[in-house]
């Protein structure tokens, strides 16, 4: 057990996945000898070898396509796309042929991959670093897409991510790589080792994938997020003083609709919040299963705290990033009698 | 260079048009042609940059009477040659079949390789247990020369209870695993970078086995036939990358691809680095041997093969077109390269080892077969008869585990 940071986690997940399972690849732009940009397989091609951990040229179609042949041939790819916002000439591959195999050739052949890509805001950067493109995933069938809040996550859910025998995209949220920030830029930054979420377990375990973990309990209202957001979140809700119930998705896809619907008809009340613009969002769906499952616990109508619909913008990035002061005020309405 | 004395020209492009549409002479005096035996045979283990050449001439074994010439002529034994004249006679038999089920109203839609044959069915002879091809939708020939059951071929265009793939697929989009058939997937393009991975992987788990790709003129134009060519040449993957050039894309000759007698298909391969050979696809000895080639090259580890087989794409793309609205009705009839079935018999005949009766008994064999198989494929159902698949089907393997929200969908469905 250590305490340690999202980046150190991801990469000892890694490292236990190649350590236990001789079949395990791992390859993006810089991800070999450099071990990322992020750093998250910083070490791994020195230990394991450059045939298990390598450099691709910049063509994210082509780290897809040779992934899926992999996966085909029976190797489980874990690709890296270097950010999420540079993973579309990659969306063809991933719906047409990673979603599609098991299906279209009856159970013959299978997709086992699991795509590593940094998502969301805060770090500054611009249109083409920031973006949260979990809804264009969460909309396929045959894709399972799933978001880690925490290093004890990320790597429980890595491990479990890489041995599903589906395709999964493994979203890290990158404002949290390094701290659980929580929304406050104007603050100093607080360390992981500071949160007790860092303290990691030596060797493998999985964090299911499906499940939702509540982060606070609370009876006055459910509020829905994942990735930075739960800590956005919990942050407003403890500068209210409402007395909210937290939870943290996790996994978008499989869905945990249990833990929605127990929470929602506890509460009555609901507030979904994520980083990705509002129209066509995850949320959309979120307040669609809540209202299919709790209408009738239902007190208030449900409200969406979500990036606006605009590219994400560089100097007005604390304008556009839902902010805890709009997650609060979001609280406070939902509240109101 | 002042303003005054700059030179003004119109500026314009150039939009390529075949040489001939419905209504004038076919041409195809722009693709070129090399004499049979006139191409010389690298070894396997050349550089690329010194056999440049071949991706611009035309390899060819067979010349016009049928005389197997020069140094790629390949080592086959009768009994292998009256194999491979049979693989291709049954997929011919198999096609033209299929296409009457179609017009029957048996299935939805059917595509036939007529006048391509030779290059499946000849390529299938230098591949492997354990090796796996990538293909489109026009090379049934690597199925039918392994004698698969054509029942079960139907039974997956009958999308009947006996389907292999659960009624999900389009008529022809086969998954077959244990015969080294990747699953189609009806985009084109797509899957040759497929090819490119699954050699990647039996190189870097140190295997024997190797990988064949394969697209069309018209898909070469898809940025997924790069990525396939740039992976294949940085990690030296054993994979053989078929590109057939049968001229047409539906109603869009290979100009619109920028396929160029200066520019060839095969000569894409070059800017990787990657051995390129353009060949004779109606030729069955080429394709044999330059498959051969290819595959002994991928096997000792020496990297990928580019081919481009020129060939020429004799019926309609599909069930549902009419070429009569693009091409001349008879340009199949012009093409220079002739029909592969006739050009192997030619030769079959001329070397005293087949004789026109014997191809005419093989052929009603053939047809007996074919029928035989078709009989028994529509006792499981056809597309629009009541003994079609169960709805249960059409949720199943979307996952291995389906998630609570497919299951509650199954139930809502009836299922």
């Amino acid at each position: 057990m250590a305490r340690m940071t999202m980046i150190e986690a991801i990469r000892d997940g890694l490292a236990v996945k190649l350590e236990d399972d001789p079949k395990i690849a791992i390859f993006g732009e810089d991800a070999g000898y450099f071990g990322g940009v992020f750093r998250c397989t910083s070490g791994l091609q020195e230990k394991f070898g450059k045939t298990r951990v390598f450099d691709t040229p910049i063509n994210e179609l082509g780290i897809i396509g040779v992934a899926i042949g992999m996966a085909a041939y029976g190797v489980r790819p874990v690709p890296e796309i270097q950010f999420a916002d540079y993973i579309l000439p990659a969306y063809d591959q991933l719906v047409s042929e990673a979603a599609r195999l098991r299906y279209r050739s009856g159970g013959q052949f299978s997709c086992p991959i699991t795509v590593r890509t940094p998502c969301g805001g805060g770090i500054f950067g611009g249109q083409t670093h920031s973006q949260s493109p979990e809804a264009i995933f969460a909309h396929v069938s045959g894709l399972k897409t799933v978001m880690p809040s925490t290093p004890y996550d990320a790597k429980g859910m890595l491990i479990a991510a890489i041995e599903d025998d589906d395709p999964v995209i493994f979203l890290e949220p990158k404002r949290l790589y390094n701290g659980p920030f929580d929304g406050h830029h104007d603050r100093p930054v607080t360390p992981w080792k500071n949160h007790e979420a860092s303290e990691t377990p030596d060797g493998r375990y999985k964090v299911p994938l499906g499940k939702a973990a509540i982060r606070r309990e609370g009876d006055a209202v459910t509020v829905l997020a994942y990735g930075t957001m739960v800590h956005v979140a919990a942050s407003a809700i403890e500068e209210t003083g409402i007395d909210a119930e937290l939870i943290d998705l996790r996994s978008l896809l499989p869905l945990d609709e249990k833990t929605i619907a127990e929470s929602v008809r506890k509460t009555g009340r609901c507030v979904v919040v994520h980083e990705a613009t509002r129209t066509c969002g995850y949320g959309a769906e979120l307040v669609t299963t809540v209202q299919e499952l709790c209408f009738y616990s239902l007190e208030a109508p449900i409200i969406r705290v979500t990036g606006y619909d605009t590219p994400y913008p560089h100097a007005q990035e604390w304008l556009y990033f839902p902010s805890p002061e709009r997650v609060a005020d979001a609280l406070r309405k939902v509240m109101a009698p | 260079m002042s303003k005054d004395q700059h030179i003004s020209t119109q500026l314009s492009i150039d939009v390529p048009e075949p040489p001939a549409r419905p209504g004038s002479v076919p041409d195809f005096s722009h693709i070129p042609l090399s004499g049979a035996g006139e191409v010389g045979r690298p070894p396997v283990d050349v550089k690329p940059s010194e056999m440049r050449d071949l991706a611009y001439s035309l390899v060819r074994v067979l010349d016009d009477d049928g005389r197997a010439c020069g140094e790629w002529t390949p080592n086959l034994s009768e009994e292998a040659l009256r194999r491979g004249l049979r693989a291709m006679e049954k997929t011919r038999a198999f096609d033209k079949r299929m296409l009457m089920a179609q017009r029957q109203g048996k299935t939805s839609f059917y595509m036939q390789c007529t006048g391509e044959e030779a290059i499946a069915c000849g390529q299938q002879l230098v591949l492997n247990k354990g090796d796996m091809s990538f293909p489109t939708y026009r090379q049934q020939g690597l199925l039918i020369a392994q004698d698969i059951p054509l029942t079960r071929l139907m039974n997956q265009i009958f999308n009947n209870a006996e389907d292999p793939l659960q009624g999900r697929q389009l008529p022809i989009l086969y998954s077959e695993k244990d015969y080294g058939h990747f699953s189609l997937s009806g985009n084109v393009a797509t899957q040759i970078i497929h090819a490119v991975g699954w050699a990647m992987a039996s190189g870097m788990m140190g295997d024997d086995k190797i990988a064949a790709g394969w697209i069309g003129d018209g898909s070469t134009a898809e940025s997924d036939f790069y990525a396939a060519l740039l992976f294949a040449s940085v990690y030296r993957a054993p994979v053989i990358l078929n590109v057939v050039n049968n001229q047409w894309a539906i109603s869009t000759f290979s100009g619109i691809a920028g396929s160029k007698s200066d520019a060839t298909l095969a000569s894409r391969g070059h800017g990787h680095g990657i051995a390129s050979i353009r060949a004779d696809g109606n030729d069955f000895l080429t394709v044999y041997a330059v498959s051969a080639w290819a595959a002994e090259r991928a096997r000792r580890n020496l990297g990928p093969t580019v081919i481009e087989w020129v060939t020429y794409r004799a019926a309609a793309h599909s069930t549902s077109d009419d070429p009569s609205q693009y091409r001349s009705v008879d340009e199949a009839a012009h093409w220079p390269l002739g029909d592969p079935i006739d050009r192997l018999k030619q030769h079959m005949i001329a070397s005293e080892m087949w004789t026109d009766q014997a191809h005419k008994q093989m052929q009603a064999e053939l047809d007996d077969e074919v029928r035989a198989a078709f009989k028994e494929a529509e006792s499981h159902g056809t597309l629009h008869d009541s003994t079609r698949l169960h709805a249960k089907e059409m949720f199943e393997h979307v996952y291995a585990d389906p998630p609570e929200r497919l299951r509650r969908q199954r139930q809502e469905c009836g299922y």
